[in-house]
Protein backbone atom coordinates (compact mmCIF):
# COMPACT_ATOMS: atom_id res chain seq x y z
CA UNK A 1 0.00 0.00 0.00
CA UNK A 2 1.59 3.23 -1.18
CA UNK A 3 -0.15 5.39 1.39
CA UNK A 4 2.42 4.25 3.91
CA UNK A 5 5.09 5.54 1.54
CA UNK A 6 3.24 8.86 1.53
CA UNK A 7 3.74 9.07 5.29
CA UNK A 8 7.48 8.44 4.88
CA UNK A 9 7.88 10.92 2.00
CA UNK A 10 5.91 13.73 3.64
CA UNK A 11 7.69 12.98 6.92
CA UNK A 12 11.04 13.50 5.20
CA UNK A 13 9.70 16.76 3.77
CA UNK A 14 8.67 17.94 7.24
CA UNK A 15 12.04 17.00 8.67
CA UNK A 16 13.89 18.91 5.94
CA UNK A 17 11.71 22.00 6.40
CA UNK A 18 12.31 21.81 10.15
CA UNK A 19 16.10 21.91 9.62
CA UNK A 20 15.63 24.87 7.30
CA UNK A 21 13.53 26.63 9.94
CA UNK A 22 16.25 25.96 12.53
CA UNK A 23 18.78 27.68 10.25
CA UNK A 24 16.37 30.59 9.80
CA UNK A 25 15.83 31.03 13.53
CA UNK A 26 19.61 30.95 14.14
CA UNK A 27 19.96 33.66 11.51
CA UNK A 28 17.21 35.81 12.98
CA UNK A 29 18.65 35.47 16.48
CA UNK A 30 21.98 36.73 15.17
CA UNK A 31 20.77 39.84 13.35
CA UNK A 32 23.15 42.70 14.08
CA UNK A 33 25.52 40.67 16.26
CA UNK A 34 29.04 42.11 16.21
CA UNK A 35 32.48 40.45 16.16
CA UNK A 36 36.06 41.67 16.07
CA UNK A 37 37.03 40.25 12.66
CA UNK A 38 35.33 39.36 9.37
CA UNK A 39 36.16 35.67 9.89
CA UNK A 40 34.58 35.54 13.34
CA UNK A 41 31.45 37.48 12.33
CA UNK A 42 28.24 35.46 11.98
CA UNK A 43 27.32 34.42 8.44
CA UNK A 44 23.75 33.62 7.45
CA UNK A 45 23.13 29.87 7.11
CA UNK A 46 20.91 28.30 4.51
CA UNK A 47 19.87 24.64 4.10
CA UNK A 48 20.16 23.15 0.60
CA UNK A 49 17.78 20.29 -0.16
CA UNK A 50 18.38 17.22 -2.25
CA UNK A 51 16.00 14.57 -3.62
CA UNK A 52 16.58 11.03 -2.38
CA UNK A 53 15.28 8.48 -4.88
CA UNK A 54 14.47 5.06 -3.50
CA UNK A 55 15.61 2.82 -6.35
CA UNK A 56 14.81 -0.37 -4.46
CA UNK A 57 11.08 0.48 -4.42
CA UNK A 58 8.89 -0.72 -7.26
CA UNK A 59 6.97 2.55 -7.41
CA UNK A 60 8.27 6.06 -7.78
CA UNK A 61 9.49 7.18 -4.37
CA UNK A 62 11.33 10.48 -4.01
CA UNK A 63 11.85 11.76 -0.49
CA UNK A 64 13.86 14.83 0.43
CA UNK A 65 16.90 15.37 2.60
CA UNK A 66 19.27 18.17 3.53
CA UNK A 67 22.36 18.02 1.33
CA UNK A 68 24.31 20.76 3.06
CA UNK A 69 24.02 23.92 5.13
CA UNK A 70 25.83 26.69 3.27
CA UNK A 71 26.85 30.20 4.33
CA UNK A 72 25.70 33.33 2.55
CA UNK A 73 28.73 34.85 0.78
CA UNK A 74 27.68 38.47 1.27
CA UNK A 75 30.55 40.44 2.90
CA UNK A 76 30.08 41.34 6.57
CA UNK A 77 29.49 45.02 7.19
CA UNK A 78 32.45 46.85 8.83
CA UNK A 79 31.62 49.63 11.23
CA UNK A 80 33.88 52.13 13.03
CA UNK A 81 33.03 51.89 16.75
CA UNK A 82 36.16 52.41 18.83
CA UNK A 83 34.18 52.41 22.10
CA UNK A 84 32.84 48.89 21.50
CA UNK A 85 34.63 46.27 23.65
CA UNK A 86 34.69 43.95 20.61
CA UNK A 87 36.43 46.50 18.38
CA UNK A 88 39.81 45.51 16.95
CA UNK A 89 42.97 47.62 17.30
CA UNK A 90 41.84 49.91 14.45
CA UNK A 91 38.48 50.47 16.12
CA UNK A 92 36.34 48.44 13.72
CA UNK A 93 33.63 45.86 14.45
CA UNK A 94 32.10 43.41 11.96
CA UNK A 95 28.32 42.89 11.86
CA UNK A 96 26.62 39.59 10.91
CA UNK A 97 25.48 39.48 7.26
CA UNK A 98 21.88 38.40 7.99
CA UNK A 99 19.13 40.13 6.03
CA UNK A 100 16.12 39.91 8.33
CA UNK A 101 13.55 40.55 5.56
CA UNK A 102 14.99 37.67 3.54
CA UNK A 103 14.87 35.45 6.62
CA UNK A 104 11.25 36.32 7.41
CA UNK A 105 10.27 35.38 3.86
CA UNK A 106 12.23 32.14 4.02
CA UNK A 107 10.53 31.28 7.31
CA UNK A 108 7.12 31.95 5.77
CA UNK A 109 7.92 29.67 2.82
CA UNK A 110 9.15 26.79 4.93
CA UNK A 111 6.16 27.05 7.24
CA UNK A 112 3.80 26.85 4.24
CA UNK A 113 5.65 23.83 2.86
CA UNK A 114 5.57 22.17 6.29
CA UNK A 115 1.81 22.71 6.53
CA UNK A 116 1.27 21.27 3.07
CA UNK A 117 3.12 18.10 4.10
CA UNK A 118 0.98 17.82 7.24
CA UNK A 119 -2.18 18.11 5.13
CA UNK A 120 -0.93 15.36 2.81
CA UNK A 121 -0.34 13.05 5.78
CA UNK A 122 -3.78 13.81 7.24
CA UNK A 123 -5.53 13.00 3.95
CA UNK A 124 -3.50 9.81 3.47
CA UNK A 125 -4.31 8.71 7.02
CA UNK A 126 -8.03 9.24 6.47
CA UNK A 127 -7.97 7.24 3.25
CA UNK A 128 -6.05 4.36 4.83
CA UNK A 129 -8.58 4.15 7.66
CA UNK A 130 -11.46 4.20 5.17
CA UNK A 131 -9.79 1.44 3.15
CA UNK A 132 -9.42 -0.70 6.26
CA UNK A 133 -13.15 -0.39 6.86
CA UNK A 134 -13.94 -1.56 3.31
CA UNK A 135 -16.89 -3.97 3.21
CA UNK A 136 -18.03 -3.30 6.77
CA UNK B 1 -22.57 -14.48 -13.69
CA UNK B 2 -20.43 -11.36 -14.05
CA UNK B 3 -21.44 -9.96 -10.66
CA UNK B 4 -19.77 -12.80 -8.79
CA UNK B 5 -16.94 -13.78 -11.16
CA UNK B 6 -15.55 -10.26 -11.37
CA UNK B 7 -17.45 -8.25 -8.78
CA UNK B 8 -15.18 -5.21 -8.63
CA UNK B 9 -14.33 -4.84 -12.32
CA UNK B 10 -11.99 -1.99 -13.12
CA UNK B 11 -12.37 -0.36 -9.70
CA UNK B 12 -9.88 -2.66 -8.04
CA UNK B 13 -7.22 -1.51 -10.48
CA UNK B 14 -8.32 2.11 -10.21
CA UNK B 15 -7.90 1.98 -6.44
CA UNK B 16 -4.32 0.68 -6.74
CA UNK B 17 -3.47 3.32 -9.33
CA UNK B 18 -4.86 6.16 -7.23
CA UNK B 19 -2.83 4.79 -4.34
CA UNK B 20 0.36 4.87 -6.43
CA UNK B 21 -0.40 8.32 -7.77
CA UNK B 22 -0.72 9.70 -4.24
CA UNK B 23 2.92 8.71 -3.61
CA UNK B 24 4.07 10.59 -6.70
CA UNK B 25 2.14 13.73 -5.76
CA UNK B 26 3.35 13.57 -2.16
CA UNK B 27 6.94 13.31 -3.44
CA UNK B 28 6.37 16.40 -5.58
CA UNK B 29 5.11 18.36 -2.59
CA UNK B 30 7.93 17.18 -0.33
CA UNK B 31 10.42 18.39 -2.95
CA UNK B 32 8.89 21.83 -3.43
CA UNK B 33 12.12 23.58 -2.40
CA UNK B 34 14.67 21.12 -3.82
CA UNK B 35 16.81 22.73 -6.55
CA UNK B 36 16.46 21.09 -9.98
CA UNK B 37 13.69 18.68 -8.92
CA UNK B 38 11.25 17.99 -11.74
CA UNK B 39 7.61 17.32 -10.83
CA UNK B 40 6.30 13.94 -12.07
CA UNK B 41 2.84 12.54 -12.64
CA UNK B 42 1.06 9.74 -14.47
CA UNK B 43 -1.74 9.84 -17.00
CA UNK B 44 -4.37 7.97 -15.03
CA UNK B 45 -6.83 7.44 -17.88
CA UNK B 46 -4.14 6.13 -20.25
CA UNK B 47 -2.93 3.52 -17.78
CA UNK B 48 -6.41 2.45 -16.77
CA UNK B 49 -7.41 2.00 -20.40
CA UNK B 50 -4.28 -0.10 -20.86
CA UNK B 51 -5.33 -2.18 -17.85
CA UNK B 52 -8.79 -2.89 -19.21
CA UNK B 53 -7.37 -3.62 -22.66
CA UNK B 54 -7.29 -7.40 -23.19
CA UNK B 55 -4.42 -7.04 -25.70
CA UNK B 56 -2.01 -5.86 -23.02
CA UNK B 57 0.96 -8.17 -22.68
CA UNK B 58 1.24 -10.29 -19.54
CA UNK B 59 4.40 -10.63 -17.47
CA UNK B 60 4.90 -14.39 -17.43
CA UNK B 61 8.66 -14.40 -16.87
CA UNK B 62 10.79 -12.42 -14.48
CA UNK B 63 12.95 -11.15 -17.36
CA UNK B 64 9.91 -9.59 -19.01
CA UNK B 65 9.92 -5.82 -19.03
CA UNK B 66 7.34 -4.17 -16.87
CA UNK B 67 5.82 -1.44 -19.02
CA UNK B 68 3.99 0.18 -16.14
CA UNK B 69 6.43 1.90 -13.82
CA UNK B 70 10.18 1.96 -13.62
CA UNK B 71 12.12 0.29 -16.45
CA UNK B 72 10.68 2.08 -19.47
CA UNK B 73 9.74 5.20 -17.56
CA UNK B 74 7.50 6.55 -20.30
CA UNK B 75 4.40 6.13 -18.13
CA UNK B 76 5.86 8.37 -15.46
CA UNK B 77 5.74 11.77 -17.12
CA UNK B 78 7.10 15.22 -16.32
CA UNK B 79 4.74 18.02 -15.48
CA UNK B 80 5.06 21.17 -17.60
CA UNK B 81 5.30 24.18 -15.28
CA UNK B 82 3.26 27.28 -16.08
CA UNK B 83 6.18 29.52 -15.11
CA UNK B 84 9.90 28.72 -15.00
CA UNK B 85 11.78 29.13 -11.72
CA UNK B 86 15.40 30.15 -11.19
CA UNK B 87 16.42 27.04 -9.25
CA UNK B 88 15.22 24.63 -11.93
CA UNK B 89 12.40 23.26 -9.78
CA UNK B 90 9.13 22.62 -11.63
CA UNK B 91 6.86 21.94 -8.62
CA UNK B 92 3.96 24.35 -8.30
CA UNK B 93 2.42 23.92 -4.88
CA UNK B 94 -1.13 24.95 -5.84
CA UNK B 95 -1.22 22.57 -8.80
CA UNK B 96 0.08 19.68 -6.71
CA UNK B 97 -2.32 20.36 -3.87
CA UNK B 98 -5.23 20.50 -6.28
CA UNK B 99 -4.20 17.26 -7.94
CA UNK B 100 -3.67 15.56 -4.59
CA UNK B 101 -7.12 16.62 -3.36
CA UNK B 102 -8.67 15.45 -6.63
CA UNK B 103 -6.87 12.12 -6.36
CA UNK B 104 -7.96 11.63 -2.74
CA UNK B 105 -11.57 12.49 -3.60
CA UNK B 106 -11.68 10.02 -6.47
CA UNK B 107 -10.05 7.35 -4.30
CA UNK B 108 -12.81 7.92 -1.76
CA UNK B 109 -15.41 7.70 -4.53
CA UNK B 110 -14.02 4.35 -5.67
CA UNK B 111 -14.05 3.15 -2.07
CA UNK B 112 -17.69 4.15 -1.70
CA UNK B 113 -18.53 2.36 -4.93
CA UNK B 114 -16.77 -0.81 -3.79
CA UNK B 115 -18.53 -0.63 -0.42
CA UNK B 116 -21.96 -0.45 -2.00
CA UNK B 117 -21.03 -3.28 -4.38
CA UNK B 118 -19.97 -5.47 -1.45
CA UNK B 119 -23.10 -4.75 0.55
CA UNK B 120 -25.19 -5.41 -2.59
CA UNK B 121 -23.58 -8.81 -3.12
CA UNK B 122 -23.98 -9.69 0.57
CA UNK B 123 -27.65 -8.80 0.36
CA UNK B 124 -28.09 -10.90 -2.78
CA UNK B 125 -26.35 -13.91 -1.19
CA UNK B 126 -28.48 -13.68 1.95
CA UNK B 127 -31.61 -13.38 -0.15
CA UNK B 128 -33.03 -10.73 2.11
Amino acid sequence: MSFFDVLAISGSGMHAQMIRMNATSSNLANVGVAASSAEEAYKAKRAVFRTIYDTSAEDYKASVGVEDVVHADRPNERRFEPGNPLANEDGYIYISNVNSIEEMMDMQMSSRAYQANVEVINTAKKLVLNTLRLGK
Amino acid sequence: MPLLSNPFGVHERALALRDQRSTILAANMANVDTPNYKARDINFREILEGASNPNMMDLTHREHMNTEFGASGDILKYRMPSAPSLNGNTVEMDVEQGQYADNAMRYQATLTFLNSKISGITKALRGE
